[in-house]
């Protein structure tokens, strides 16, 4: 249900901006197109739903040392440990990251240069500003980058891309951070588990947001 | 042995079922109860739910977080395999790639087809959704009313599962007593939305799906379902038996391994095994119904994917029940020198009126849903409760752009984290990163509701398929070419929902975003993406304007029958699987009367 609606939702907000593809043969769908991949690729139309896999199981990781330190530096910025959980790196946010960037899918093809272009970015305006790159920087300097291209809507325009970086790799942290137990106990997430029964929210709640 | 090859089958069934879903599902079950004996071909592989489903997986043991790939595009746990909106190897051709003009088709490959992952929400249509062009002059009439299916909607209902309540509303019919299960507790969203939209008088009520909220009835209701036979009480009890209610976790569209939701594979196919009568040949994609002399359907043609061979098989009476889009596409490419443009297409209107519902959403995020203490808002996986299309008065008094309803589904609530859960909160934290980043996503988890308006699509004469003349799928089986085109009735209600969504979001004391899109023709998803497709091989009372007649028998070939959507002649704002299955259910029972007799 969620998934279908999160399609759904994806469809409206995307769906006008689609270019008109040139084959007649139908080729999208309301996710994505698929389009120029050989059919080996990915992890197939029938992987078995039962295993538990890890980053680079099904198609092999690609960042470099240098690049997955500095995303691991960034996914820590962007979440730090606190008393409630984790930093991001502690909790293999790295290894999902590089798992997105090399897989064979549409969506996360086009987000591999926005990530690299990023950590480029990041490096030559740590460089130019601090003399060294990003994972060398102070921390001080580091969040004063940050700062700069946290907030799109307040960047400047010729940070421009570097603020849509920001935003796309806060999101893969986010996503990578919390799916892993230690985010779902952040957000005190306490589903999951069979119940014999379910009564719904406890009437002392309903009444003090005066819904009954 | 009830799973049979090509080798294996016997020389002859009564019945030949093409397709394993809802309708291919429930015309097998009402069969073989009743003694036929069923030959069902099915395309995909064979898919078993009790051992397949990932049911507590969470999203971490998946590649890319279980997030939706053109493989897997509900996400990695999603039960569909094989399908999607591409299939390798079974490509569709579009007239056009414009928005507004596209259809997504998509498909489920595999045993039960698209029941694996469907919502299971289970309305019944109301009497005047089988009569809309005597009401307002659009569309076409049903041959059949509300009376004819009424008892078969109560049959489903008690066989299936479903949850739901009677309320008496304007064409929102009740069931018979003892028919529906109770509803499950609303999350605290639930209660917002029925508070705040209750008070622009827009009704909420309980929901209706397929699943358990308590065990069936397995003493009272197989006698109810199959009075004086006694075998097929006994096989029903003991299938009912063996479903266990919900366990108010994990998500139905990874379909249910202890049966507590209504999937083909849990619920339709294993009682019709049990009887013995049924064969089931997985991997053979029919594309043809042959015609013996007599002008009667002697079987169907199917190629056999695991060996690559041509393979047919035969049977008294043949039932198309392969998806609205595949059975037109079988029927489309059985052509002979008696009928050069498709079986059962005297009429031309093969492949004609295809529908879809019109889709529109909106999601908002609601402060007084903040910080909500921990609360375990799992439930029946959504859809507790649901808004009925209301406005039936000004809509008869002229008072709105557009001639038919929608109906609301909406759902909040902390539900396990997602990949996206937590992207995109710039709009609400400014940028935030750091230790500020995790105090706003505990703060905004779980504090957005989003709604899903599900609408009547009227039939048109531009939208429907046809065969393309030069493509093929990897078994050299031409291939349906799509024209789809909505009419100012579906986009001037897409964007009423989306005025409606953002009043309520508004009235909840909430923000939509992105925000409401008054231009409807942007607003409504592509024709096929609500995955109701339905139409092509409409019933109806005239053999010169419709492909079947009130048994869903076509008009031309007096032993083929469909009994999936495809004989739809409208497609109300109601999901239509429930209506398939009830469709289906009387279907069966007409070809078990006319073999009876002798007819078939």
């Amino acid at each position: 249900m969620v998934d279908r609606r999160t399609t759904i939702k994806w469809v409206v907000t995307v769906g006008a901006a689609w270019p008109l593809l040139g084959p007649r043969i139908a080729a999208g769908g309301p996710v994505e197109a698929w389009q120029g991949s050989s059919a080996g690729e990915g992890y197939g139309t029938d992987p078995n739903l039962l295993k538990v896999y890890k980053p680079g199981d099904v198609w092999p990781l690609t960042l470099t040392a240098a690049q997955r330190r500095l995303a691991g530096i960034l996914s820590d910025l962007i979440i730090p440990a606190d008393e409630h959980s984790p930093a991001a790196s502690a909790v293999g946010v790295v290894d999902f990251i590089d798992e997105w960037v090399s897989a064979p899918y549409p969506r996360c093809q086009r987000a591999r240069p926005i990530v690299r272009g990023g950590f480029e970015w990041l490096d030559a305006e740590s460089r130019r500003r601090f003399g060294q790159g990003f994972a060398a920087a102070p921390t001080a300097g580091q969040s004063a980058i940050c700062d700069d291209i946290c907030d799109a809507s307040r960047a400047t325009a010729e940070r421009h891309e570097a603020a849509r970086f920001f935003a796309v790799y806060r999101d893969l942290t986010a996503g990578g951070f919390y799916t892993t137990p230690a985010g779902r106990n952040d957000l005190a997430y306490i589903g999951n588990v069979p119940l014999a029964r379910f009564d719904g929210p406890p009437r002392e709640l309903l009444e003090r947001l005066k819904l009954i | 042995m009830p799973f049979v090859t090509p080798k294996s089958q016997q020389r002859a069934y009564d019945v030949i079922v093409v397709g394993s879903g809802a309708g291919g599902g429930q015309t097998a079950y009402t069969l073989c109860m009743d003694g036929a004996k069923v030959l069902m071909l099915e395309a995909g592989r064979r898919y078993t739910p009790e051992t397949e489903t990932a049911m507590f997986q969470t999203p971490d043991m998946a590649p890319l977080g279980d997030v939706g790939t053109p493989q897997k595009p509900f996400g990695f746990y999603d039960a569909t395999v094989d399908g999607g909106w591409q299939v390798p190897g079974e490509p569709y051709v579009r007239a056009t790639e414009e928005y507004g003009g596209r259809f997504e088709w998509w498909r489920a490959r595999m045993l039960g087809g698209r029941t694996n992952h469907w919502g299971r929400i289970s309305l019944r249509n109301g009497p005047y959704d089988f009569k809309p062009r005597s009401r307002d002059g659009l569309g076409f009439d049903w041959p059949i009313g509300y009376e004819d299916l009424a008892p078969y909607y109560d049959k489903v209902e008690l066989l299936v599962g479903v949850y739901g309540s009677n309320e008496g509303l304007e064409n929102t019919p009740n069931s018979s007593p003892g028919c529906l299960l109770p509803p499950p507790a609303p999350l605290v969203s639930d209660y917002l939305v029925k508070q705040r939209a209750g008070r622009l008088g827009i009704p909420v009520i309980p929901g209706h799906r397929a699943v358990l909220t308590r065990a069936q009835d397995h003493e009272g209701a197989p006698a109810r379902l199959h009075r004086g036979n006694a075998r097929a009480q006994k096989i029903l009890a003991e299938s009912m038996r063996g479903r266990a209610p919900c366990l108010w976790a994990t998500p139905c569209g990874r379909g249910c391994s202890i049966r507590a939701n209504y999937q083909s594979t849990t619920v339709h196919l294993p009682p019709a095994l049990a009887t013995g009568k049924l064969d089931i040949t997985t991997g053979a994609m029919v594309y043809e119904v042959t015609l013996g002399r007599d002008g009667r359907a002697n079987g169907v043609s199917f190629v056999d994917k695991t060996t690559g061979t041509h393979e047919h098989a035969t049977a008294r009476v043949v039932v198309l029940a392969a998806s609205a889009c595949e059975s037109v596409r079988i029927l489309l490419n059985s052509r002979s020198a008696q009928f050069p443009d498709g079986l059962a297409n005297s009429s031309g209107k093969l492949g004609r009126y295809l529908m879809d519902t019109v889709g529109s959403s909106v999601s908002g995020q609601v402060p007084l849903l903040e910080s909500l203490p921990p609360l375990n808002e799992d439930g029946a996986d959504g859809d507790a409760l649901y808004v009925p299309w209301w406005l039936y008065r000004k809509q008869r008094a002229g008072k709105l752009p557009f001639a038919r309803g929608y109906h609301i589904e909406f759902g909040g609530g902390r539900r396990m984290p997602g990949f996206g859960t937590l992207a995109g909160l710039e709009w609400l934290t400014g940028g935030s990163y750091g230790v500020k980043f995790k105090e706003d996503a505990r703060r905004y988890y779980g504090s957005f509701v989003g709604f899903d308006g599900r609408g009547e699509m009227i039939p048109n004469e531009n939208s429907y398929c046809e065969i393309d003349p030069g493509v093929k799928d990897r078994w050299g089986i031409p291939v349906l070419r799509f024209h789809w085109k909505w009419s100012e009735h579906e986009t001037r209600q897409a964007a009423h929902m989306q005025r409606t969504f953002g009043d309520i979001i508004e009235a909840m004391g909430g923000r939509a975003n992105p925000a409401v899109e008054t231009d409807g023709a942007k607003a409504i998803a592509p024709g096929g993406s609500i995955i109701h497709e339905v139409g092509g091989a409409i019933m109806g009372a005239d053999p010169g304007t419709s492909v079947t007649n009130r048994w869903q028998q076509t008009w031309d070939v007096k032993n083929l029958f469909l009994t999936d959507g495809a004989p739809f002649a409208s497609n109300a704002d109601k999901n239509p699987t429930l209506t398939i299955m009830a469709l289906a259910w009387r279907a069966a029972d007409h070809i078990l009367e006319r073999m009876r007799r002798q007819e078939l």
